[in-house]
């Protein structure tokens, strides 16, 4: 039997009193991959804002847990704390604050300990020389003047420095040459296998590195057909027009 | 701001932690005026210190010029119009004379320095201390080998007694009591404050620091500092103040002037953490002689009206002023700062930098003035103002002015105003830091390009005020 780790139960999610997710359910197992596909505008971003907390988003039915406790009570930061990840679309600039300084301070916020320097240096060492980055990433400021790419590696480092039990990827390989998202692959596959996994995209390439055990189709805030990865490959060829015709 | 205004916002710092200073000692003063002012009052304060008459007429004049003297219109004049200069207490003398040994200081008094951090600091980095209690200054040390080679570093008090000569030739040449009416208000009232004269060549490597301690309540603390560095001399002088949090208003009024000869270097650091019942009333400016450089780094994190504005006139030839402006406004909290330079000779050249933050309320306001002369030929100057507010309650202000008479400047003015965003704190909570922390994070980075840049002590000292401003607020 496998160990559940979210479950979310036919919830509909608003902004503002417009509903965006209209009666969404999933079930998340440790060690699976689950990619949500869908156009600009599905709810897929929705989603993973709201699992993660935004203020902006309301639940105003359904109900999501994590390892079968009520999300709903928990500050975005005891999200966090709990192994909770989101690798986000647009990652935030945050002047002056040093990306080695930041990463530290954020394993101790997780951890909910101080980390030993030595300790640290090493797992950074590692995870750094996966993903392929310079040491010069670690005096830039977070994500402060850095391309498309080199704010999704952050994050990816991120992810592999904070090992969550659940990880939600936001577009993480919009904006990646082929090079990079084979890095960004190496550095999710790591992760997988003790965590579950939502992997949020448009397209079917990162599902070329990553292997989605279900796809999920997200049509006006709703999944409309879930499937093993050959769906991914279907949606490739002929688009959404074919589920939209049955939604 | 009314004391029930006043109450809320110290009571808003001392409840969550924020403010560690607003504890005050039992008033065991040796001698206490009355409150209020007058002719009468401006004599007995000149009479009990057995001042020579030329400075008693000083004060007598710039009496009469603060009475007649109208308020400044900036700033915040709905506090300054009500300011009640008949609740203040003019002098207050706590020990019958300054010790130069801890032990010979009341030990409520002691325990206070201790508290405040300044007997740790003067055994670790500093060449020496004066510190002043109310009027006058209860305690002083300085190293040996400064005292040998010449360097004089006294109370104002002391200086005027011991160096009569030097004072007269130099009090009041470059903040006149005619300046503004708190300029004249301290020149009638003074008591305390340092006096300082580095001998030529001699460079003072360790820090002297003054601190000026607040102690009894509607307390008006007075203080005159004078520093003289002599050609090709260098000092690095530090201030820094705390008061008890009372009710009622305390007014801190002070005149500094500094006097860069040729080739000398200035540096006069401020960290002003005053409690938010004290009115903030600063006069400080430095002439700066050829090939000298004056820096003023002036951080203001307490009071709840600070006005000040640190000048410099660059009046040699190659002359270099550099100002650091550093805010922090809360609940309840008014900083109106800013730098003024005054290019009045050619090659002259200078930096002015500006930092502030607003929260819960708070209103931070950067006024400046950059004034070239027409024959101030090439001159360079750089200004950068930075504000962040951390919530949308919160207000920031910039007025710079410019007068450039010369056309050969060459000038560089950047201002920025930011605002922590809603999304920068959900990115940095969903890294597992509570709002708080992330608070922090974005103010120690709003810091750092020039935290950088300070002296290490200086920098320790900052962070960790502004961490325990951060920490200890109300998310």
């Amino acid at each position: 039997m496998s160990e559940e780790i979210l479950k979310i139960s036919n919830i509909h999610v608003s902004v503002e009193d417009t509903e965006i997710i209209k009666g969404l359910s999933l079930t998340i197992n440790k060690g699976e991959v689950h990619a949500i596909m869908g156009r600009n505008g599905s709810g897929k971003s929705t989603l993973a804002n709201v699992l993660m907390g935004h203020p902006s988003y309301q639940i105003t039915s359904g109900e999501i847990t994590y390892y079968g406790q009520p999300l709903e009570q928990l500050e975005v930061y005891e999200r966090a704390r709990a192994g909770m990840f989101l690798s986000f679309q647009y990652p935030s600039v945050l002047p002056g604050v040093k990306v080695g300084t930041f990463l530290k301070k954020s394993i101790e916020a997780v951890r909910g300990e101080p980390v030993k320097q030595k300790d640290f240096r090493n797992q950074l060492k590692a995870a750094m020389t996966l993903l392929d980055m310079d040491r010069s990433f670690l005096s830039r400021y977070v994500n402060d003047g850095f391309s498309g790419g080199e704010k999704k590696r952050l994050e990816i480092l991120q992810l592999v420095l904070l090992q969550p039990s659940l990880a939600i990827l936001d577009e993480t390989d919009s904006g990646l040459d082929i090079d990079a998202l084979k890095i960004v692959s190496k550095g999710i596959n790591q992760v997988v296998p003790h965590a579950g996994c939502i992997v949020i995209t448009h397209y079917q390439r990162l599902l070329e590195h990553v292997k989605a055990d279900y796809v999920h189709v997200m049509i006006d805030g709703k999944v409309v057909k879930s499937g093993g990865p050959d769906l991914a490959h279907k949606l490739e060829e002929q688009g959404y027009d074919w589920l939209e015709a049955n939604a | 701001m009314s004391d029930e205004a006043i109450s809320e916002s110290n009571e808003a710092r001392d409840l969550v932690g924020e403010y560690q200073f607003g504890f005050h000692d039992e008033d065991k003063s040796v001698i206490r005026f009355n409150n209020g002012l007058s002719e009468q009052i401006v004599r007995d304060i000149s009479a009990i210190k057995n001042e020579p008459e030329w400075m008693t007429d000083i004060r007598v004049k710039a009496y009469h010029h603060f009475v007649e003297r109208e308020m400044p219109k900036w700033g915040s004049p709905e506090i300054l119009n009500n300011i009640d200069f008949e609740a203040i207490t003019y002098f207050l003398r706590s020990t019958d004379a300054t010790k130069d040994d801890w032990k010979d200081v009341p030990e409520d008094i002691q325990n206070t320095f201790d508290k405040v951090g300044l007997r740790e600091a003067e055994g670790t980095w500093l060449g020496g201390i004066t510190a002043q209690y109310d009027s006058e200054a209860v305690y002083h040390s300085i190293r040996e080998d400064l005292e040998s080679q010449g360097v004089i570093f006294l109370d104002m008090d002391s200086g005027l007694r011991e160096h009569p000569e030097l004072v007269k030739k130099y009090f009041g040449k470059v903040v006149p009591h005619s300046d503004n009416k708190f300029a004249a208000l301290n020149t009638a009232v003074w008591s305390g404050g340092s006096f300082v004269y580095i001998p030529k060549g001699v460079h003072v490597e360790m820090p002297i620091q003054a601190y000026f301690r607040i102690n009894a309540e509607n307390m008006g603390q007075f203080e005159r500092t004078l520093i003289l560095a002599d050609e090709g001399s260098s000092v690095h002088y530090i201030e820094g103040c705390t008061a008890p949090s009372y009710s009622s208003t305390a007014l801190h009024s002070a005149v500094v002037e500094l006097i860069a000869m040729d080739g000398a270097k200035i540096r006069y650091s401020t960290i002003q953490n005053w409690s938010n019942n004290v009115l903030n009333l600063v006069t400080k400016r430095a002439h700066a002689m050829k090939n000298s450089t004056v820096e003023w780094i002036d951080s203001n994190i307490g009071s709840g009206l600070t006005m000040k504005y640190p000048a410099i006139l660059l009046k040699g030839e190659g002359s270099h002023a550099e100002v650091v402006s550093v805010a922090y406004a809360g609940k309840g909290q008014h900083q109106d700062t800013g730098a003024k330079v005054h290019h009045l000779a050619a090659n002259t050249t200078s930096n002015i930098i500006s930092k502030s933050i607003s929260k819960d309320g708070g209103r931070s306001t950067y006024r400046g003035m950059l004034q070239v002369m027409p024959k101030a030929h090439n001159c360079r100057s750089k200004i950068v103002c930075d504000a962040l507010m951390l919530d949308s309650d919160s207000r920031s202000d910039t007025y710079p002015t410019m007068e450039i008479g010369n056309s050969s400047a060459d000038l560089e003015h950047e201002a920025s105003v930011s605002k922590v965003s809603g999304d920068q704190l959900f990115y940095l909570m969903s890294r597992g830091f509570s709002e708080q922390e992330a608070m922090g994070l974005i103010v120690n980075g709003f810091f750092e390009p020039f935290t950088r840049e300070l002296p290490a002590d200086y920098a320790v000292e900052m962070n960790k005020l502004l961490n325990i401003k951060m920490e200890g607020s109300i998310g």
